[in-house]
Protein backbone atom coordinates (compact mmCIF):
# COMPACT_ATOMS: atom_id res chain seq x y z
CA UNK A 1 0.00 0.00 0.00
CA UNK A 2 2.85 2.31 0.62
CA UNK A 3 4.35 2.60 -2.84
CA UNK A 4 0.79 3.26 -4.53
CA UNK A 5 0.62 6.80 -4.93
CA UNK A 6 4.73 7.42 -5.69
CA UNK A 7 3.90 4.51 -8.60
CA UNK A 8 0.91 6.27 -9.68
CA UNK A 9 2.61 9.54 -10.56
CA UNK A 10 5.61 7.45 -11.87
CA UNK A 11 2.80 5.75 -14.43
CA UNK A 12 1.95 9.35 -15.35
CA UNK A 13 4.53 10.66 -15.42
CA UNK A 14 6.07 8.44 -18.02
CA UNK A 15 3.19 8.18 -20.30
CA UNK A 16 3.11 12.06 -20.54
CA UNK A 17 6.76 12.36 -21.02
CA UNK A 18 5.66 9.83 -23.81
CA UNK A 19 3.19 12.11 -25.00
CA UNK A 20 5.89 14.96 -25.41
CA UNK A 21 8.33 13.11 -27.82
CA UNK A 22 7.89 12.10 -31.27
CA UNK A 23 6.24 9.30 -32.53
CA UNK A 24 7.62 5.54 -32.93
CA UNK A 25 5.87 4.94 -35.88
CA UNK A 26 7.16 3.94 -39.18
CA UNK A 27 4.42 5.40 -41.55
CA UNK A 28 5.16 2.49 -44.43
CA UNK A 29 3.55 2.95 -47.12
CA UNK A 30 3.84 6.64 -47.31
CA UNK A 31 7.41 6.98 -45.98
CA UNK A 32 9.67 4.27 -47.14
CA UNK A 33 11.95 3.02 -44.50
CA UNK A 34 15.78 3.43 -44.64
CA UNK A 35 17.10 -0.28 -44.15
CA UNK A 36 20.50 -0.66 -43.66
CA UNK A 37 22.96 -1.76 -46.94
CA UNK A 38 23.06 -5.94 -45.55
CA UNK A 39 19.07 -5.68 -45.39
CA UNK A 40 18.22 -9.39 -46.12
CA UNK A 41 15.78 -8.13 -49.01
CA UNK A 42 15.99 -10.34 -51.96
CA UNK A 43 18.89 -11.97 -53.49
CA UNK A 44 20.19 -10.39 -56.77
CA UNK A 45 22.38 -12.73 -59.51
CA UNK A 46 25.21 -11.55 -61.10
CA UNK A 47 24.68 -14.32 -63.89
CA UNK A 48 28.29 -13.45 -65.55
CA UNK A 49 30.01 -14.37 -62.06
CA UNK A 50 27.96 -17.63 -62.07
CA UNK A 51 29.70 -20.71 -62.94
CA UNK A 52 27.26 -23.03 -62.06
CA UNK A 53 29.45 -24.57 -59.10
CA UNK A 54 25.99 -25.66 -57.39
CA UNK A 55 27.63 -24.84 -53.83
CA UNK A 56 24.41 -22.44 -53.24
CA UNK A 57 21.80 -24.98 -53.93
CA UNK A 58 23.65 -27.61 -51.89
CA UNK A 59 24.15 -25.43 -48.90
CA UNK A 60 20.80 -24.09 -49.35
CA UNK A 61 18.62 -25.21 -46.29
CA UNK A 62 15.36 -25.47 -47.72
CA UNK A 63 16.41 -26.29 -51.18
CA UNK A 64 14.88 -23.37 -53.11
CA UNK A 65 17.40 -23.30 -55.37
CA UNK A 66 17.08 -24.29 -58.63
CA UNK A 67 20.68 -24.97 -61.49
CA UNK A 68 20.35 -26.32 -64.62
CA UNK A 69 23.47 -26.10 -67.12
CA UNK A 70 25.31 -28.08 -69.22
CA UNK A 71 29.13 -27.95 -70.77
CA UNK A 72 30.28 -26.45 -73.76
CA UNK A 73 33.24 -27.11 -75.47
CA UNK A 74 35.76 -24.08 -76.64
CA UNK A 75 37.83 -25.23 -79.24
CA UNK A 76 41.36 -24.68 -78.55
CA UNK A 77 42.57 -21.00 -79.37
CA UNK A 78 46.00 -22.10 -80.55
CA UNK A 79 46.67 -24.48 -82.92
CA UNK A 80 47.44 -28.19 -81.67
CA UNK A 81 46.41 -27.10 -78.71
CA UNK A 82 43.91 -28.61 -76.48
CA UNK A 83 39.85 -27.99 -75.97
CA UNK A 84 38.59 -26.18 -72.96
CA UNK A 85 34.91 -26.88 -71.69
CA UNK A 86 33.12 -24.59 -69.42
CA UNK A 87 29.86 -24.22 -67.87
CA UNK A 88 26.93 -22.79 -69.08
CA UNK A 89 24.47 -21.78 -66.72
CA UNK A 90 20.25 -22.36 -68.42
CA UNK A 91 18.32 -22.00 -65.29
CA UNK A 92 18.90 -20.42 -61.64
CA UNK A 93 15.78 -19.93 -60.10
CA UNK A 94 15.24 -18.94 -56.65
CA UNK A 95 11.84 -20.08 -54.86
CA UNK A 96 11.19 -17.05 -52.57
CA UNK A 97 8.03 -18.82 -50.91
CA UNK A 98 10.45 -21.24 -50.01
CA UNK A 99 12.90 -19.51 -49.12
CA UNK A 100 13.75 -18.26 -45.04
CA UNK A 101 16.18 -15.38 -45.78
CA UNK A 102 19.32 -17.24 -44.15
CA UNK A 103 21.88 -15.72 -46.70
CA UNK A 104 24.25 -19.21 -46.64
CA UNK A 105 24.00 -19.01 -50.58
CA UNK A 106 25.23 -15.30 -50.59
CA UNK A 107 27.99 -16.51 -47.97
CA UNK A 108 28.73 -19.22 -49.81
CA UNK A 109 29.14 -17.91 -53.32
CA UNK A 110 33.12 -18.39 -54.13
CA UNK A 111 32.68 -16.10 -57.14
CA UNK A 112 30.56 -13.32 -55.63
CA UNK A 113 27.57 -13.99 -57.61
CA UNK A 114 24.69 -13.85 -55.52
CA UNK A 115 24.13 -10.45 -53.61
CA UNK A 116 21.88 -9.25 -50.74
CA UNK A 117 19.06 -6.41 -52.02
CA UNK A 118 17.20 -4.21 -49.33
CA UNK A 119 14.18 -4.16 -51.85
CA UNK A 120 11.23 -6.28 -50.04
CA UNK A 121 8.14 -4.87 -52.15
CA UNK A 122 8.07 -8.19 -53.97
CA UNK A 123 4.44 -9.92 -52.57
CA UNK A 124 2.60 -11.95 -54.95
CA UNK A 125 -0.80 -12.62 -55.54
CA UNK A 126 0.20 -16.22 -56.57
CA UNK A 127 2.36 -18.08 -54.59
CA UNK A 128 3.91 -19.31 -57.69
CA UNK A 129 5.13 -15.94 -59.11
CA UNK A 130 7.42 -15.99 -55.96
CA UNK A 131 9.68 -18.07 -57.88
CA UNK A 132 12.42 -15.94 -59.50
CA UNK A 133 13.84 -17.18 -62.53
CA UNK A 134 17.41 -15.47 -63.22
CA UNK A 135 15.96 -12.93 -65.80
CA UNK A 136 14.11 -11.79 -62.64
CA UNK A 137 17.07 -12.23 -59.91
CA UNK A 138 19.14 -10.17 -62.44
CA UNK A 139 16.92 -7.37 -62.64
CA UNK A 140 17.31 -6.53 -58.86
CA UNK A 141 21.10 -6.54 -58.98
CA UNK A 142 21.04 -2.70 -59.77
CA UNK A 143 19.37 -2.30 -56.90
CA UNK A 144 22.15 -3.90 -54.71
CA UNK A 145 23.93 -1.16 -52.47
CA UNK A 146 27.98 -0.78 -52.65
CA UNK A 147 29.76 -3.09 -49.78
CA UNK A 148 30.01 -0.95 -46.32
CA UNK A 149 33.28 1.18 -46.77
CA UNK A 150 36.19 -0.76 -44.43
CA UNK A 151 36.06 0.50 -40.64
CA UNK A 152 39.46 3.28 -40.97
CA UNK A 153 40.40 1.91 -37.44
CA UNK A 154 40.31 -1.15 -38.51
CA UNK A 155 43.68 -3.72 -39.01
CA UNK A 156 45.14 -3.15 -42.38
CA UNK A 157 44.70 -6.47 -43.83
CA UNK A 158 47.72 -8.96 -44.73
CA UNK A 159 47.71 -8.45 -48.33
CA UNK A 160 48.08 -4.78 -48.25
CA UNK A 161 50.84 -5.37 -45.34
CA UNK A 162 52.35 -7.46 -47.67
CA UNK A 163 52.42 -5.32 -50.57
CA UNK A 164 53.15 -2.12 -48.57
CA UNK A 165 56.14 -3.89 -46.72
CA UNK A 166 59.99 -2.51 -48.32
CA UNK A 167 61.45 -4.70 -50.35
CA UNK A 168 63.87 -6.75 -48.29
CA UNK A 169 67.68 -5.92 -48.82
CA UNK A 170 69.50 -8.83 -49.83
CA UNK A 171 72.44 -8.45 -47.49
CA UNK A 172 75.69 -8.32 -50.46
CA UNK A 173 78.20 -10.80 -50.18
CA UNK A 174 81.37 -9.88 -48.03
CA UNK A 175 80.23 -7.00 -46.30
CA UNK B 1 -46.93 26.42 -30.11
CA UNK B 2 -43.97 28.61 -28.86
CA UNK B 3 -43.26 26.28 -26.25
CA UNK B 4 -43.66 23.65 -27.75
CA UNK B 5 -40.88 24.92 -30.60
CA UNK B 6 -38.09 25.40 -27.90
CA UNK B 7 -38.89 22.00 -26.39
CA UNK B 8 -38.07 20.43 -29.75
CA UNK B 9 -34.93 23.29 -30.39
CA UNK B 10 -33.74 22.70 -26.94
CA UNK B 11 -34.38 18.33 -27.40
CA UNK B 12 -32.38 18.74 -30.72
CA UNK B 13 -29.84 20.69 -29.49
CA UNK B 14 -29.08 18.38 -26.53
CA UNK B 15 -29.18 15.44 -28.48
CA UNK B 16 -26.87 17.07 -31.40
CA UNK B 17 -23.84 17.63 -28.64
CA UNK B 18 -25.19 14.14 -27.16
CA UNK B 19 -23.86 12.35 -30.38
CA UNK B 20 -20.87 14.71 -31.04
CA UNK B 21 -18.98 15.09 -27.81
CA UNK B 22 -18.85 11.54 -27.45
CA UNK B 23 -17.15 11.30 -30.63
CA UNK B 24 -14.74 13.79 -29.80
CA UNK B 25 -13.78 12.58 -26.73
CA UNK B 26 -13.12 9.00 -28.14
CA UNK B 27 -11.16 11.15 -31.06
CA UNK B 28 -9.43 12.43 -28.23
CA UNK B 29 -8.79 9.18 -26.38
CA UNK B 30 -7.54 7.41 -29.77
CA UNK B 31 -5.20 10.47 -30.22
CA UNK B 32 -3.58 10.98 -26.71
CA UNK B 33 -3.45 7.18 -26.01
CA UNK B 34 -1.37 6.74 -29.00
CA UNK B 35 0.80 9.51 -28.60
CA UNK B 36 1.30 8.32 -25.23
CA UNK B 37 2.22 5.30 -26.17
CA UNK B 38 4.42 6.63 -28.63
CA UNK B 39 2.39 5.93 -31.65
CA UNK B 40 0.22 8.14 -34.03
CA UNK B 41 -3.17 6.35 -33.68
CA UNK B 42 -5.80 6.74 -36.70
CA UNK B 43 -4.12 8.69 -39.53
CA UNK B 44 -6.32 7.83 -42.86
CA UNK B 45 -10.09 8.24 -42.29
CA UNK B 46 -11.06 11.99 -42.98
CA UNK B 47 -7.71 13.08 -44.45
CA UNK B 48 -6.56 15.21 -41.76
CA UNK B 49 -4.87 13.15 -38.72
CA UNK B 50 -7.84 10.36 -39.40
CA UNK B 51 -10.52 12.92 -37.39
CA UNK B 52 -13.28 10.85 -39.03
CA UNK B 53 -11.84 7.66 -37.26
CA UNK B 54 -14.69 7.20 -35.13
CA UNK B 55 -17.53 8.49 -37.87
CA UNK B 56 -15.96 5.30 -39.98
CA UNK B 57 -16.25 2.62 -37.04
CA UNK B 58 -20.06 4.19 -36.87
CA UNK B 59 -20.65 3.15 -40.28
CA UNK B 60 -19.07 -0.55 -40.14
CA UNK B 61 -20.94 -0.92 -36.94
CA UNK B 62 -24.19 -0.32 -38.71
CA UNK B 63 -23.16 -2.97 -41.62
CA UNK B 64 -22.75 -5.50 -39.38
CA UNK B 65 -24.59 -8.39 -38.45
CA UNK B 66 -26.65 -7.83 -35.29
CA UNK B 67 -26.47 -11.56 -33.33
CA UNK B 68 -29.08 -12.45 -30.55
CA UNK B 69 -27.97 -15.18 -29.28
CA UNK B 70 -30.33 -18.41 -29.10
CA UNK B 71 -30.86 -19.06 -25.17
CA UNK B 72 -30.73 -15.04 -24.86
CA UNK B 73 -33.30 -13.39 -23.10
CA UNK B 74 -34.39 -11.48 -26.40
CA UNK B 75 -35.93 -8.70 -25.55
CA UNK B 76 -33.63 -7.92 -22.56
CA UNK B 77 -30.72 -8.02 -24.29
CA UNK B 78 -32.00 -5.95 -27.40
CA UNK B 79 -33.13 -3.56 -24.62
CA UNK B 80 -29.99 -2.88 -22.63
CA UNK B 81 -27.81 -0.82 -24.99
CA UNK B 82 -30.67 1.35 -24.97
CA UNK B 83 -30.96 1.41 -21.14
CA UNK B 84 -27.22 1.94 -20.72
CA UNK B 85 -27.11 4.91 -23.31
CA UNK B 86 -30.48 6.92 -22.91
CA UNK B 87 -29.38 7.71 -19.23
CA UNK B 88 -26.41 9.74 -19.81
CA UNK B 89 -28.59 11.48 -22.83
CA UNK B 90 -31.34 12.66 -19.79
CA UNK B 91 -28.66 13.50 -17.36
CA UNK B 92 -26.80 15.91 -20.06
CA UNK B 93 -29.64 17.98 -20.83
CA UNK B 94 -29.47 18.95 -17.27
CA UNK B 95 -25.96 20.12 -16.97
CA UNK B 96 -25.63 23.95 -17.32
CA UNK B 97 -22.52 24.91 -19.36
CA UNK B 98 -23.49 28.36 -17.93
CA UNK B 99 -26.75 29.63 -16.18
CA UNK B 100 -28.18 30.43 -19.45
CA UNK B 101 -26.64 27.88 -21.49
CA UNK B 102 -28.76 24.54 -20.12
CA UNK B 103 -31.32 22.61 -21.47
CA UNK B 104 -33.09 22.18 -18.92
CA UNK B 105 -32.89 23.72 -15.43
CA UNK B 106 -34.12 21.53 -12.76
CA UNK B 107 -34.38 22.32 -9.36
CA UNK B 108 -32.33 19.32 -8.16
CA UNK B 109 -30.41 18.99 -10.54
CA UNK B 110 -27.12 16.77 -8.71
CA UNK B 111 -29.81 14.34 -7.53
CA UNK B 112 -31.33 14.19 -10.96
CA UNK B 113 -27.70 13.46 -12.43
CA UNK B 114 -26.80 11.01 -10.06
CA UNK B 115 -29.72 9.48 -10.13
CA UNK B 116 -30.33 9.16 -13.90
CA UNK B 117 -26.65 8.17 -14.43
CA UNK B 118 -26.80 5.51 -12.15
CA UNK B 119 -29.54 4.03 -14.20
CA UNK B 120 -27.08 3.65 -16.40
CA UNK B 121 -24.88 0.92 -14.77
CA UNK B 122 -28.25 -1.06 -15.48
CA UNK B 123 -27.51 -1.74 -19.29
CA UNK B 124 -24.71 -3.86 -17.89
CA UNK B 125 -27.09 -5.63 -15.34
CA UNK B 126 -29.62 -5.94 -17.98
CA UNK B 127 -27.32 -7.39 -20.75
CA UNK B 128 -25.03 -9.91 -18.17
CA UNK B 129 -27.63 -11.13 -17.41
CA UNK B 130 -29.83 -11.68 -20.58
CA UNK B 131 -26.76 -13.04 -22.54
CA UNK B 132 -26.93 -16.47 -21.76
CA UNK B 133 -23.23 -16.39 -21.35
CA UNK B 134 -20.80 -17.09 -17.89
CA UNK B 135 -18.47 -14.60 -18.70
CA UNK B 136 -21.34 -12.37 -19.52
CA UNK B 137 -23.10 -13.14 -16.34
CA UNK B 138 -20.00 -12.58 -14.35
CA UNK B 139 -19.24 -9.27 -16.13
CA UNK B 140 -22.67 -7.60 -15.10
CA UNK B 141 -22.23 -9.00 -11.80
CA UNK B 142 -18.95 -7.41 -11.30
CA UNK B 143 -20.69 -3.98 -12.48
CA UNK B 144 -23.72 -4.20 -10.13
CA UNK B 145 -21.37 -4.86 -7.24
CA UNK B 146 -18.88 -1.81 -8.05
CA UNK B 147 -22.07 -0.05 -8.81
CA UNK B 148 -23.03 -0.39 -5.23
CA UNK B 149 -19.90 0.57 -3.87
CA UNK B 150 -18.80 3.50 -5.68
CA UNK B 151 -22.45 5.25 -6.11
CA UNK B 152 -21.95 5.78 -1.89
CA UNK B 153 -18.67 7.86 -2.19
CA UNK B 154 -19.88 9.73 -5.38
CA UNK B 155 -23.12 10.71 -3.22
CA UNK B 156 -21.78 11.21 0.03
CA UNK B 157 -18.93 13.61 -1.69
CA UNK B 158 -21.55 15.26 -4.17
CA UNK B 159 -23.70 15.93 -0.95
CA UNK B 160 -20.67 17.99 0.59
CA UNK B 161 -21.03 20.52 -2.15
CA UNK B 162 -24.43 20.43 -2.42
CA UNK B 163 -24.21 21.40 1.72
CA UNK B 164 -21.40 23.70 1.20
CA UNK B 165 -23.37 25.41 -1.24
CA UNK B 166 -26.72 25.43 0.40
CA UNK B 167 -28.50 24.38 -2.94
CA UNK B 168 -29.25 21.29 -5.01
CA UNK B 169 -29.16 23.18 -7.96
CA UNK B 170 -26.75 22.70 -10.29
CA UNK B 171 -26.48 26.08 -11.54
CA UNK B 172 -26.64 27.31 -7.75
CA UNK B 173 -23.51 25.15 -6.89
CA UNK B 174 -21.32 26.86 -9.68
CA UNK B 175 -22.50 30.15 -9.00
CA UNK B 176 -21.63 29.74 -4.90
CA UNK B 177 -18.23 28.29 -6.00
CA UNK B 178 -15.00 30.26 -5.27
CA UNK B 179 -11.28 29.14 -5.55
CA UNK B 180 -11.23 28.07 -2.01
CA UNK B 181 -13.04 25.14 -2.94
CA UNK B 182 -10.30 23.63 -4.83
CA UNK B 183 -8.49 23.58 -1.35
CA UNK B 184 -11.35 22.47 1.01
CA UNK B 185 -13.17 20.68 -1.10
CA UNK B 186 -10.10 18.52 -2.49
CA UNK B 187 -10.61 15.23 -0.92
CA UNK B 188 -14.53 15.59 -2.06
CA UNK B 189 -13.11 16.26 -5.73
CA UNK B 190 -10.83 13.46 -5.53
CA UNK B 191 -13.24 10.67 -3.77
CA UNK B 192 -15.30 11.71 -6.71
CA UNK B 193 -13.24 12.09 -9.64
CA UNK B 194 -12.23 8.31 -8.69
CA UNK B 195 -15.92 7.12 -7.80
CA UNK B 196 -16.78 8.63 -11.00
CA UNK B 197 -14.02 5.95 -13.20
CA UNK B 198 -15.64 3.40 -11.23
CA UNK B 199 -19.02 3.85 -12.09
CA UNK B 200 -18.07 4.10 -16.04
CA UNK B 201 -15.94 0.94 -15.46
CA UNK B 202 -12.86 2.87 -17.28
CA UNK B 203 -9.36 1.97 -16.64
CA UNK B 204 -7.69 1.35 -13.69
CA UNK B 205 -11.42 0.02 -12.60
CA UNK B 206 -12.52 -2.10 -15.83
CA UNK B 207 -13.32 -5.30 -14.20
CA UNK B 208 -16.77 -5.73 -15.88
CA UNK B 209 -14.92 -5.76 -19.27
CA UNK B 210 -11.51 -7.48 -18.09
CA UNK B 211 -10.84 -8.93 -21.59
CA UNK B 212 -7.90 -11.22 -19.56
CA UNK B 213 -10.64 -12.78 -16.97
CA UNK B 214 -14.05 -12.22 -18.36
CA UNK B 215 -13.87 -11.40 -22.28
CA UNK B 216 -15.65 -8.70 -22.60
CA UNK B 217 -18.03 -9.08 -19.66
CA UNK B 218 -21.18 -7.90 -20.41
CA UNK B 219 -20.26 -6.76 -23.90
CA UNK B 220 -19.30 -10.20 -25.55
CA UNK B 221 -22.23 -11.54 -27.24
CA UNK B 222 -22.58 -7.53 -29.04
CA UNK B 223 -22.33 -6.96 -32.07
CA UNK B 224 -23.25 -4.23 -34.88
CA UNK B 225 -25.33 -1.59 -33.71
CA UNK B 226 -26.05 -2.63 -30.08
CA UNK B 227 -22.11 -2.94 -29.51
CA UNK B 228 -21.35 0.34 -30.82
CA UNK B 229 -24.33 1.81 -28.64
CA UNK B 230 -22.46 0.49 -25.21
CA UNK B 231 -19.34 1.75 -26.53
CA UNK B 232 -21.17 5.44 -27.04
CA UNK B 233 -22.35 5.39 -23.70
CA UNK B 234 -19.27 4.36 -22.23
CA UNK B 235 -17.54 8.05 -23.72
CA UNK B 236 -21.09 9.93 -23.25
CA UNK B 237 -20.75 8.56 -19.35
CA UNK B 238 -17.53 10.05 -19.25
CA UNK B 239 -18.87 13.83 -20.97
CA UNK B 240 -21.43 13.44 -18.06
CA UNK B 241 -19.15 13.10 -15.39
CA UNK B 242 -16.33 15.31 -16.79
CA UNK B 243 -19.30 18.24 -17.65
CA UNK B 244 -20.65 17.52 -14.04
CA UNK B 245 -17.19 17.53 -12.27
CA UNK B 246 -16.55 21.13 -13.88
CA UNK B 247 -19.60 21.95 -12.73
CA UNK B 248 -19.45 21.02 -9.23
CA UNK B 249 -15.72 21.23 -8.06
CA UNK B 250 -13.92 23.47 -10.54
CA UNK B 251 -16.80 26.44 -10.83
CA UNK B 252 -18.27 25.65 -14.32
CA UNK B 253 -18.03 29.25 -15.91
CA UNK B 254 -16.51 30.94 -13.14
CA UNK B 255 -12.93 32.40 -15.24
CA UNK B 256 -12.05 35.52 -17.08
CA UNK B 257 -14.70 36.84 -19.14
CA UNK B 258 -17.22 34.77 -17.72
CA UNK B 259 -19.86 36.74 -18.81
CA UNK B 260 -19.42 36.34 -22.72
CA UNK B 261 -17.09 33.02 -23.02
CA UNK B 262 -18.67 31.30 -20.00
CA UNK B 263 -19.69 27.88 -21.33
CA UNK B 264 -16.52 27.53 -23.17
CA UNK B 265 -14.68 27.65 -19.89
CA UNK B 266 -17.29 24.68 -18.74
CA UNK B 267 -16.10 22.81 -21.89
CA UNK B 268 -12.60 23.24 -21.18
CA UNK B 269 -12.72 22.31 -17.57
CA UNK B 270 -14.73 19.28 -18.62
CA UNK B 271 -12.50 18.29 -21.42
CA UNK B 272 -9.24 18.84 -18.73
CA UNK B 273 -11.19 16.20 -16.71
CA UNK B 274 -11.92 14.29 -19.70
CA UNK B 275 -8.26 13.65 -20.60
CA UNK B 276 -7.16 13.16 -17.22
CA UNK B 277 -9.59 9.75 -17.24
CA UNK B 278 -8.13 8.77 -20.47
CA UNK B 279 -4.83 9.63 -19.14
CA UNK B 280 -6.09 7.20 -15.99
CA UNK B 281 -6.38 4.63 -18.54
CA UNK B 282 -3.20 4.78 -20.24
CA UNK B 283 -0.97 4.67 -17.05
CA UNK B 284 -2.42 2.50 -15.28
CA UNK B 285 -2.88 -1.04 -14.64
CA UNK B 286 -6.37 -2.62 -13.53
CA UNK B 287 -6.95 -3.56 -9.89
CA UNK B 288 -8.13 -6.79 -8.65
CA UNK B 289 -11.59 -6.82 -7.93
CA UNK B 290 -10.88 -7.37 -3.92
CA UNK B 291 -8.63 -4.66 -4.35
CA UNK B 292 -11.58 -2.84 -6.14
CA UNK B 293 -14.10 -3.53 -3.16
CA UNK B 294 -11.14 -2.43 -0.37
CA UNK B 295 -10.31 0.83 -2.01
CA UNK B 296 -14.20 1.66 -2.14
CA UNK B 297 -15.37 0.88 1.42
CA UNK B 298 -11.95 1.41 2.97
CA UNK B 299 -10.66 4.84 1.22
CA UNK B 300 -13.28 6.49 -0.01
CA UNK B 301 -16.05 6.24 1.87
CA UNK B 302 -14.34 7.39 4.94
CA UNK B 303 -12.79 9.87 3.09
CA UNK B 304 -16.25 11.47 1.67
CA UNK B 305 -17.78 11.59 5.03
CA UNK B 306 -14.74 13.46 6.73
CA UNK B 307 -15.34 15.98 3.49
CA UNK B 308 -19.12 15.68 4.58
CA UNK B 309 -18.01 16.32 8.54
CA UNK B 310 -15.50 19.50 7.58
CA UNK B 311 -18.19 21.08 5.11
CA UNK B 312 -20.97 20.66 7.72
CA UNK B 313 -18.78 21.76 10.34
CA UNK B 314 -17.35 24.90 8.04
CA UNK B 315 -20.82 25.83 7.04
CA UNK B 316 -22.55 25.86 11.07
CA UNK B 317 -18.96 27.82 11.88
CA UNK B 318 -19.33 30.54 8.67
CA UNK B 319 -23.39 31.31 8.54
CA UNK B 320 -23.77 32.44 12.21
Amino acid sequence: MRGVIPGLLKGMATTARTLGKPTHTAEYPDVQPHLPPRTHGVIALLEENCTSCMLCARECPDWCIYIDSHKETLPATTEGGRERQRNVLDRFAIDFSLCMYCGICVEVCPFDALHWSPEFEYAEVNILDLLHEKDRLGQWMPTVPPPPALDPSSVESPELVAANAPAKTVPSEGS
Amino acid sequence: MNAALEVVLRSVIVLGAFLVLPLVVGQMEHKVMAHMQGRLGPMYAGGFHGWAQLVADGAKFVQKEDIVPLAADRWVFKLAPAVALVPYLVALAVIPLSPTVVAADVGAGVLFVLAASAVGILGALMSGWSSANKYALLGGMRAAAQLLSYEMPMVLSAASVALAAGTLSLTGIANAWSPVWLLWQLPGALVFLVAAVAELQRSPFDMPVAESEVVMGPLTEYSGLRFAFFLLSEYAGIVVMSLLFAVLFLGGWHGPLSESIGPVWTLLKGALIAVLIIWARVAWPRLREDQLQRLAWLVLVPLALAQLALTAVWVVLTSR
